[in-house]
């Protein structure tokens, strides 16, 4: 490795003989230990074998004092085991011993936790600090970004899309660019990715643990009451199709681990992010309200004539909806189904005046029950 | 190690929901009484399943934002956070006494420290009139002779001011309304207001009829809600013919029937709420020094502070 320009701050050493004065150290490749016979500090590292004075701990050779300063980082700046795993993920410590890491790290670390980029970086004293981007910010010139120095701003930032709609669910892919948290301590990365993507790293840790409790669908079904209740009528079927529907990457980054049961997996895909789901989520469980209530319908055989485009279209409508581009349809691009002025003909050709395509009541028998009106999501 | 969860409703349709919930964790977080104040949510992330994981105090202080008893507070928070052996009756509440229960959560095997809901802690009442100075503008309103600011009260009676409290009624929850009519009870024995009635949503007595309910020519309306939303800024605003419309706004006070109506939104949005947060994680053991002093203090409107 290269020089390390890290010398020991006497609080860092310090902290090493009084650490070493109760109980040897061994931390990520660090093995030391205190001869009080010898007064002779014992050190080892996978390049060097030193026995020091406390009086020469202050020289030891580069390599050693980047193993010292990780350990003190690590052990007495990071404030919790959670936070200690989720930076040490964050600079690929379990990868690379400490040296090629201080050299990486000098240039900068880069992992991606949802749509975060987090660059860690070494200060001389071997304290990291965290630079947090969005991921499509990642080239971006800082002074074109917003800079924020408290973790907390990330709920504001995180609480409405680049259109300005309300993001219910923090974990959606549609975290809004721009802004900038150019140094952050380990704790306040912590608190800053909590607050974007709440309890994402505890559960990814967990995880890492092997000791990741998962709640599937049956779970969450029997414990629900009140409004909720209605879910343990939704079909098993309409579940596959739920989160199919909800659950996918596109949709939201966490990667989903329930199934229907333990022993009955879902075939739709769980996704590929980084932080699981352990449980489906409040939005899953009030659409799956929703989805109980229209499934109870039976389905009816309706006839309507339509064109073969237009039947086409009103699918590609639905594809349109379903995956949100809408927005990039060009006003005058009258070749896409979805078009607006496609769609307005659309209206004036097929419906009539109450809104029935092709003339064909939705309900002949009269009943205009449509069976989903209750738009209350506060249940108290 | 202590920590704060405050524990909330949130909502899928509406940002604002949550607001009063993290304003209220800054607030607490400043004061440094806490080593960790975490939020978790019924409809928002963290949830309330995963909330206490995010904890790591050996102590843990569980206080529910809600304003009454009851459902919520008795079923759903206890049975999310997984508070074993949970019963209501340990309580022991007659429906606004609530104060603390301490059980395991088995969701990280650690015992805490379950709150009544900060909406019938006494000093909500305080919170109330604290919004009552805030919307007025006047840190003596309704105390007549002491009013510093006959300005901006402006009455065009004799000083004296009604106070309608707001709730939701009995329709969803019973225990709502004993909430509502507690405070409006303690709002009573100050004897700062010249009258004090409680008011409801979806029965009588109606909110829509607030100016036959008052002799008093300038009335103050203050919800007894958490967040301000669907209820607080549209339908009690329209119900009460401040506006037509709810997207045009109205003044306050805006003058209905020949009384004026100083209509303050709900009351948890005051930032005195976070007060009401920290009584309750006290009452409930937690060594929190003189933060209830200073948050006190800190959340005066600046023209109360200046008055000092």
């Amino acid at each position: 490795m290269s020089a390390v320009e890290s010398d020991l701050s006497e609080i860092q050493l310090a902290a090493f003989r009084e650490t070493l004065a109760e109980e040897p150290i061994e931390y990520d490749g660090l093995a030391a230990e205190y001869d009080a016979d010898e007064e002779a500090y014992h050190i080892e590292t996978p390049e060097h074998q030193t026995s020091v004075s406390a009086d020469d701990l202050g020289t030891v050779a580069a390599e050693q004092a980047a193993y010292i300063t990780n350990w003190y980082f690590y052990t007495q700046q990071v404030g919790s085991e959670i936070k200690r795993a989720f930076c040490r993920w964050l600079e690929l410590a379990e990868d690379h011993p400490v040296p090629d890491r201080y050299d990486a790290l000098a240039a900068g670390i880069d992992r991606e936790w949802g749509q975060l980029r987090i660059t860690t970086t070494l200060a001389d004293d071997g304290t990291r600090r965290y630079e947090v981007r969005h991921v499509d910010d990642s080239d971006a010139n800082t002074d074109t970004l917003t800079t924020h120095t408290d973790p907390f701003d990330a709920r504001d930032i995180g609480t409405l899309d680049a259109d300005g709609q309300y993001r219910p669910l923090r974990t959606a892919p549609s975290l809004d660019s721009g802004w900038l948290f150019p140094d952050l301590t380990a704790d306040e990365v912590y608190e800053a990715v909590e607050a974007f993507y709440p309890a994402t790293v505890v559960n990814w840790h967990r995880e890492q643990r092997g000791e990741l409790d998962i709640d599937h669908w049956r779970d969450e079904q029997d414990r629900q009451s009140g409004i909720y209740n209605l879910i343990t009528v939704l079909p098993d079927e309409a579940v596959e199709w739920a989160t199919a529907a909800c659950c996918d990457d596109s949709q939201c980054l966490k990667r989903r681990e329930w199934e229907l049961s333990e022993d009955e997996p879902l075939d739709a895909d769980g996704g590929d992010g980084v932080f699981p789901c352990r449980e489906p989520c409040s939005m899953v469980v009030a659409a799956g309200r929703e989805w109980a209530k229209l499934e109870r319908e039976d389905t009816q055989t309706y006839e309507f004539e339509l064109t073969p485009s237009e039947k086409e279209q009103l699918e590609e409508i639905v594809d349109a909806v379903a995956d949100d581009t809408v927005d990039e349809i060009r006003e005058a691009d009258l070749d896409e189904s979805a078009n607006r002025y496609r769609v307005r003909y659309l209206r004036e050709k097929r419906f009539d005046d109450d809104g029935n395509l092709s003339g064909t009541p939705t309900r002949p028998d009269g009943d205009d029950n449509d069976g989903a009106n209750d738009t209350d999501d506060h249940d108290e | 190690m202590q920590s704060l969860v405050i524990v909330a409703h949130g909502s899928h349709l509406n940002p604002d929901s949550a607001t009063p919930t993290h304003t209220h964790a800054d607030t607490i977080r400043a004061t440094g009484a806490f080593d960790e104040v975490r939020t978790g949510f019924w409809k928002e992330q963290p949830s309330l399943r995963e909330v206490l994981r995010t904890a790591r105090g050996d102590d843990i202080y569980v206080v529910p934002l809600f304003i009454s008893e009851g459902y919520f507070t008795e079923r759903v928070i206890p049975r999310e956070l997984r508070l074993e052996g949970w019963d209501p009756s340990l309580w022991d509440s007659d429906g606004i006494s609530a104060d603390t229960a301490t059980l395991v959560a088995s969701d990280i095997d650690k015992e805490v420290h379950y709150c009544g809901p900060v909406g019938t802690h006494e000093a909500m009442t305080d919170v109330l009139v604290r919004r009552a100075e805030s919307v007025t503008g006047d840190p003596s309103v309704g105390e007549v002779s002491e009013s510093a600011d006959s300005e901006a009260r402006q009455t065009e009676s004799d000083g004296g001011f009604g106070f309608a409290v707001v709730g939701h009624g009995t329709e969803r929850n019973e225990k709502s309304a004993k909430a509502i009519e507690y405070h409006t009870e303690r709002l009573r024995e100050t004897g700062r207001f010249d009258e004090v009635k409680a008011l409801f949503m979806d029965e009588e007595p109606e909110v829509d009829d607030v100016t036959e309910h008052f002799d008093s020519e300038d009335i103050i309306v203050v919800p007894l809600f958490i967040a301000d939303g669907f209820h607080t800024q549209e339908d009690i605003p329209e119900d009460m013919g401040l506006t037509d419309d709810y997207r045009d706004g109205y003044d306050v006070p805006t003058t209905v029937d020949g009384h004026r109506i100083w209509y303050g939104g709900a009351v948890g949005t005051e930032a005195l709420t976070a007060d009401v947060i920290l009584e309750r994680a006290a009452d409930a053991g937690a060594d929190i020094g003189d933060a209830i002093a200073r948050v006190r203090q800190q959340t005066k409107p600046t023209t109360l502070v200046a008055g000092d």
